[in-house]
């Protein structure tokens, strides 16, 4: 106890530890008025994209379903017919829900999607006061036509820049408006394609 | 103009409104000295701390008082209802009473500037005061009926008594070298060398025990967070807290503008920059001490009870002591002394 009563060095240290800190530059961001920039990978909410002739690139597959970890999916496909094409496949989806109150935002439904429709944004201001308002439907994944053709997740770059830009100022690197042949499974799936529809 | 005002002008509406005008701007004083020590706190531990409330959160305060005030006032089914709302009072009517005698510059001919009132035996009155004072908080521990409060008060009860022991001691080497108990003579004592400088390890010893006094972190074991809740105000709630934080606030400033008389010459001016008014050189140096108080606070953990007593009873009174004796010795034998 003497010993520690007495240690004036150490009192001089924390002393000094705390009044350097004073005059530190504070990290605080102060969020409502400035937004953190996040990294260009940045998992947020989610969206469905479009071709950039507008038809939706979801094929109600559900293999992001099948692949989301947390059960959050719910896809229901429906058939195309040749007076309400909503997507190049066979099949779109007919109703398509995310329940962002489940999603662990881990990017696997992306990752598992064959078509690059459902896709990470950087967007994470998802607050409401309503369960019922966390369970998005197409009405609000769905990008409005013309818009929604950008960045596929793979050509997104990896890392983190020292600039941290938002994945909405990035450019890509292919041009996506080529429409879905130009992708690499768009290539793909045209070169072992059976049986589906032109 | 002084005398003739003081000649029209009955003594008492001097007084009055003398301290109608300290008690604003001590209460004005003590609003910012919690946003003073929020925002240092803050920029201490690389927080910005309050900024929302008007610019820099400068309006702080007034939103905390609103907050406070619209507060519902409990009294718990165990407490004795009017010791439990008495208490608030005594602490509060304690820490302010001192401002009466504390003289905050050179007084200006009749005395209308320097203080509410200079009493000759100003030291001993700021003492008894605050002995009264820890009624305020051991009777709310014991009035609010539960055992927190109990327990926090039993604590104020002992470290207050210790440490005023050795509080009263080292203040009491000043006053050797003083030669007087009036603030006004212990500051006119200082005019050529401060009572830093030959009390030092009063100064030291004063400090400490100031900060116990007031009940102030590392020595805030009364109101314990930790073991106990909220100590002796527990239970209080709305205004009634309201009043023991003020209180609380008030007694640091006022330790701090004792400080300020006692060992660092008052009002008068460093290094002789006397162009600077007494009273500006009065409040930096009071303000400084604030600054102190709640550095220490950011870098000093709490202590432990055991502890605390040990260092009240086995290391400051006997430094207090042998400053004490040191200091009298001095005296006496000094050859200049006549």
């Amino acid at each position: 106890m003497r010993k520690n009563l007495f240690n004036v060095g150490a009192l001089f240290n924390g002393f000094r530890t705390t009044f350097s800190y004073f005059f530190y530059k504070k990290p605080t961001i102060e969020y409502p008025s400035v937004t953190k920039q996040h990294a260009p990978r940045f998992h947020g909410l989610h969206e469905l994209r479009r071709y950039a002739d507008g038809k939706e690139r979801c094929i109600g597959c559900e293999l992001c379903a099948i692949a989301c970890p947390a059960n959050a999916i719910t896809v229901i496909g429906a058939e195309n017919t040749p007076d309400d094409r909503r997507s190049p496949g066979e099949r779109y989806a007919a109703r398509y829900e995310i329940d962002e109150l489940r999603c662990i935002f881990c990017g696997l439904c992306e990752e598992a999607c064959p078509t690059d429709a459902i896709v990470l944004t950087p967007r994470f201001e998802m607050a409401d006061y309503r369960r019922g308002a966390f369970i998005y439907a197409k009405d609000r994944l769905l990008v409005a036509p013309g818009e929604g053709v950008g960045t596929a997740p793979d050509e997104r770059p990896n890392g983190i820049p020292a600039d941290l830009g938002l994945v909405s100022q990035q450019k890509s690197t292919v041009d996506i408006t080529a429409g879905y042949e130009a992708t690499a499974r768009g290539k793909y799936l045209k070169d072992h394609r059976r049986g589906l529809a032109g | 103009m002084d005398t003739a005002l003081s000649a029209a002008v009955p003594f008492w509406l001097i007084v009055l409104v003398k301290s109608g005008i300290v008690l604003l701007v001590v209460i004005t004083t003590f609003a910012y000295s919690m946003l003073f020590e929020r925002k240092i706190m803050a920029w201490m531990q690389l927080r910005p701390g309050p900024n929302r409330v008007g610019p820099w959160g400068l309006m702080q305060p007034a939103a905390d008082a609103v907050k406070m005030m619209f507060k519902e006032d409990l009294t718990p089914n165990t407490a004795d209802p009017l010791i439990y709302k008495l208490a608030p009072f005594i602490s509060l009517v304690t820490a302010m009473g001192v401002f009466a005698v504390i003289p905050f510059a050179e007084p200006s001919g009749t005395g209308f500037f320097g203080s509410i009132g200079d009493v000759n035996a100003g030291i001993l009155f700021v003492f008894a005061l605050t002995s009264i004072g820890v009624y305020g908080i051991s009777l709310a521990g014991w009035a609010s009926g539960s055992k927190f409060p109990l327990l926090g008060s039993v604590r104020a009860t002992a470290q207050m008594i210790s440490y005023e022991l050795s509080m009263t001691m080292s203040v009491i080497g000043v006053l050797i070298l003083a030669g007087t108990t009036s603030f006004m003579g212990i500051v006119h004592a200082q005019y050529r060398v401060w009572f830093v400088v030959p009390q030092i390890l009063g100064f030291i010893i004063y400090l400490i025990t100031a900060v116990a006094e007031t009940n102030r972190a590392p020595f805030d074991l009364v109101e314990a967070e930790t073991e106990l809740v909220g100590g002796f105000h527990t239970e209080y709630s709305g205004l009634r807290f309201g009043l023991f934080f003020i209180a609380e606030y008030l007694n640091m400033i006022s330790v701090s503008c004792l400080a300020t008389l006692l060992f660092l010459g008052g009002w008068n001016a460093l290094l002789g920059l006397t162009f600077i008014p007494g009273l500006v050189w009065f409040l930096l140096k009071a303000g400084g001490f604030l600054f102190f108080y709640i550095w220490l606070r950011t870098t000093l953990p709490r202590f432990r009870y055991d502890r605390l007593m040990d260092f009240g009873w086995k290391v400051l009174l006997p430094a207090a002591t042998f400053n004490l004796v040191l200091t009298a010795v001095v005296v006496a034998f000094w050859p200049t002394n006549g």
